[in-house]
């Protein structure tokens, strides 16, 4: 118990002892004390070497946004701390559970510009839940312990811990015997029955509810309930794009995603709801559009873990400050239990939901999208691959998709069928390109018995496919990647097309041939160029006992819509391209 | 824009006041003042911070977000008592300076060094008092000046202590694990 141990094994042994089984990171200089303890405890922590740390990062966010636990990724001084940043910023976008360790410069030369030293405390202060700056290795128990704690409890988020060389190469005999000291930090999971309460009473006199699911849903593990709650209550459920799979979409309440890309429907439906019922969502202004004109005639009921999200950005009638999941039981407890109470809302809410499904089938069947009108002699429209994908993945199961950032991360989101949670990850918040193929080796890593798809544009797969040699290394052989090939940063040019009169500046874009490419990474390629070619080609990928690439050559000027341009009303929905092409 | 007077209570761990003026700096808002100094309980500080803001409800709940961060109040609207002080070196010319102690002596305030040609004084009391006897003093020449910056307290028996922060921090929020 009492041994002696270098700061480095402590590092080591605090991440066991929280539960930790995988990090992934690269080595240098200030972290190298780190790297030669990991050594002894591979059995217990398996360390997976990427090809960049902002891989690394994204690699450790896939791993927790597939599970719900810690991830962890690794890094040294300098370069490797603020190659970080930017998978912490999207941790913290996102509310990840992430844990960044960095190496840093020895305490003595702290603050001297040594070389590889930057002040990556400093640097991640606002984007990170919380960091701390370690330069003795007798702290490291504690901090390791508070920080894993501040990073997986209330509101999940990054925190870093940067640790100098001295504090890794000290000799201590650690104390263990922790108790943490964090007055300024109590998560607030019961919620106030009261409000519940209040809440209940607003829902039993609507005529027009709604129910917003989000992200909070899925990290609470609340899907159970909310299904419950609404299939008692019978109103119409959205869920947003962190919310995808929190409720099923083939489920009769399922009405789905709101938002600048969302249905026409179900923005219409938030502008005429009456009372309108948030679960972890945090009313982002991809939701929200111009939010002084969002959901006019409702009274907001609020349900956030995290007190400062609740009336950020929408009025809140009801705020409700609690775990999504702990909430989702009070109101299941305190509804009426008998039928009778709920017969008004239940006939309101069916006379509500059969206008929503009115209003579906005039503005726009999912159908439309997929069997596009003027898309008739385009090559590949990329919706013929959403409708091949959604296909297999559904009818084979055991999937996650890993989505990037761009037009492929909205039409996935719209066009293939969700059913259940933590199947659908993608970066959300902060939006971040190259976030998918890093993303994928660390869900892969986490359901080794899944088949993990990613879907990237041309553009982000660019950023950060250097991944597909750690894939390799590592021996992992369930990643398929469908890259939705459009020779653009197709989000942007999309903006320019429909606001800016076609002027494509810095949008269009060349690439290797992404199947070639694949083969000199070891993996199968693939290129796809025509409808007919798809649904072999997605077989071939299945069949094939190691990780594949499709190429899918699509039409290059193929959009989403709905649109709702930025900072205008949810109203105002743009379904087509003013350029006829 | 109106000023706001901020009163925060925070845990003295390093890098909290970094923490709590990102916060405001990221809305790229101007700090007028900050005050900071232990509080009545060891390791527990108290922040005074005056900022020009509308939207002071959501700051005050981002702060909250801080980890260190203990309580933090609004009190621009509360009875409050506020003061700061400032030294000011002045020009002063032995012809000068009866003019400059009669002066002093009507704002209660106080000469604290003599040099040749310099005196350094200093003034307590309220910002505005304060405001007010830097105006008057200023035509003698001010050759240095030094504010503390403004430190409020709520008046009467309704406090913003730390105590009941800390006294419960023994055993941290329950953990809930995810379902799934
Ligand atoms: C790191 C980063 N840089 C820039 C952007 C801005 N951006 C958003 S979408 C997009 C285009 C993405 O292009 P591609 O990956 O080819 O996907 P597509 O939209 O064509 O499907 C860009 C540049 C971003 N989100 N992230
Ligand atoms: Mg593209």
């Amino acid at each position: 118990m009492s041994e002696k141990r270098t700061g480095a094994q402590v590092m080591c042994e605090a991440l066991i002892r929280n539960g930790v089984e995988v990090m992934f990171g690269i080595p240098g200089g200030a972290i190298m004390p780190f790297y030669h303890a990991m050594w002894e405890y591979r059995d217990k922590l398996r360390h997976v070497l990427c090809r960049h740390e902002q891989g690394a990062g994204h690699a450790a966010e896939g791993y927790a946004r597939a599970t719900g636990r810690l991830g962890v990724c690794i890094g040294t001084s300098g370069p490797g701390a603020t190659n970080l940043v930017t998978p912490i910023a999207d941790a913290m976008m996102d509310s990840v559970p992430l844990l960044a360790i960095t190496g840093q410069v020895a305490s003595h030369v702290l603050g001297k510009d040594a070389f590889q030293e930057t002040d990556i405390t400093g640097i991640t202060m606002p984007i990170t839940k919380h960091n701390y700056l370690v330069k003795r290795a007798e702290d490291l128990p504690y901090v390791f312990e508070e920080a894993i704690y501040i990073a997986t409890t209330g509101r999940p988020g990054p925190v870093l811990i940067d640790v100098t060389k001295d504090a890794q190469q000290a000799t201590i005999v650690p104390n263990w015997n922790i108790k943490l000291d964090l007055p300024g930090y109590k998560p607030n999971y019961r919620p106030n029955l009261k409000q519940v309460r209040e809440a209940i009473k607003l829902i039993l006199s609507a005529k027009k509810p709604l129910i917003i699911a989000g992200h909070g849903i899925i990290m609470s593990g609340a899907v159970e309930e909310l299904r419950a709650f609404a299939e008692r209550t019978r109103i119409p459920v959205i869920t947003t794009l962190h919310g995808i799979g929190s409720f099923p979409e083939d489920h009769p309440l399922s009405i789905g995603m709101p938002g600048m890309h969302g249905w026409v429907h179900v923005n219409r439906a938030i502008q005429e709801c009456d009372v309108l019922f948030n679960i972890g969502g945090r009313f982002d202004d991809r939701v929200t559009g111009k939010a002084s004109t969002f959901a006019p005639n409702a009274k907001v009921i609020h349900v956030d873990i995290d007190p400062s999200e609740i009336g950020k950005n929408v009025k809140v009638t009801v705020p409700i400050v609690a775990d999504a999941r702990l909430a989702l039981q009070a109101f299941l407890d305190e509804l009426p239990p008998d039928r009778e109470a709920l017969a008004e809302l239940h006939s309101h809410a069916s006379d509500w939901m059969e206008h929503i499904r009115e209003m579906q089938a005039k503005h726009q069947p999912k159908q439309q999208y997929i069997n596009r009108a003027n898309t008739e002699n385009m090559s590949l429209p990329p919706h013929d691959v959403y409708a091949a994908l959604s296909k297999a993945l559904n009818s084979r199961g055991n999937y996650r998709v890993v989505t990037d950032v761009g037009q492929h991360q909205m039409w996935a989101a719209q066009l293939i069928d969700w059913y259940r949670p933590r199947t659908h990850i993608t970066s959300g918040g902060a939006g971040t390109m190259g976030f998918a193929v890093p993303a994928a080796l660390g869900v892969a890593i986490a359901c080794p018995n899944e088949t993990v798809w990613v879907i990237c544009g041309d553009g982000g797969f660019q950023m950060t496919n250097q991944e597909m040699a750690t894939i390799v290394q590592e021996g992992i052989k369930n990643i398929k990647i469908a890259v939705i090939n459009n020779g653009y940063l197709g989000m942007v040019r999309q903006w320019q097309e429909l606001f800016e009169n076609k002027r494509y500046s810095g949008t269009p874009l060349s690439g290797p041939d992404f199947a070639k490419l694949a083969e000199a990474y070891y993996w199968k390629g693939i290129t796809v160029e025509h409808t007919s070619q798809v649904e072999a080609a997605i077989e071939e990928a299945y069949e094939t006992d190691g990780p594949v690439l499709i190429d899918f050559r699509v039409e290059r000027e193929a959009n989403v819509f709905p649109m709702v341009p930025q900072n205008k009303s949810i109203s105002e929905m743009i379904l087509e391209s003013p350029h006829k092409s | 824009m109106k000023k706001h007077t901020i009163v925060a209570l925070v845990q003295d761990r390093p890098g909290v006041l970094s923490r709590v003026v990102g916060l405001i700096r990221r809305r790229g808002f101007n700090i007028e003042s900050l005050a900071v100094g232990h509080s009545e309980t060891p390791g527990v500080s108290r922040m005074t911070i005056v900022v020009e803001w509308e939207d002071v409800e959501q700051v005050v709940k981002q702060l909250y977000r801080l980890i260190e961060v203990l309580k933090v109040s609004d009190v621009t609207h509360d009875p409050i008592v506020e003061r700061e002080m400032a030294l000011m070196k002045l020009h002063a010319p032995p012809a000068k300076r009866p003019e400059i102690v009669a002066l002093t002596e009507v704002f209660d305030a106080k000469i604290v060094d003599v040099g040749a040609n310099t005196m350094v004084i200093e003034m307590t009391g309220s910002p505005a008092k304060v405001q007010n006897f830097i105006d008057v003093i200023r035509p003698y020449g001010i050759k240095e000046m030094m504010r503390t910056g403004r430190i409020a307290m709520v008046r009467g028996a309704r406090g913003h202590t730390a105590e009941e922060f800390v006294e419960s921090a023994n055993g941290h929020a329950e953990r809930v694990p995810a379902m799934n």
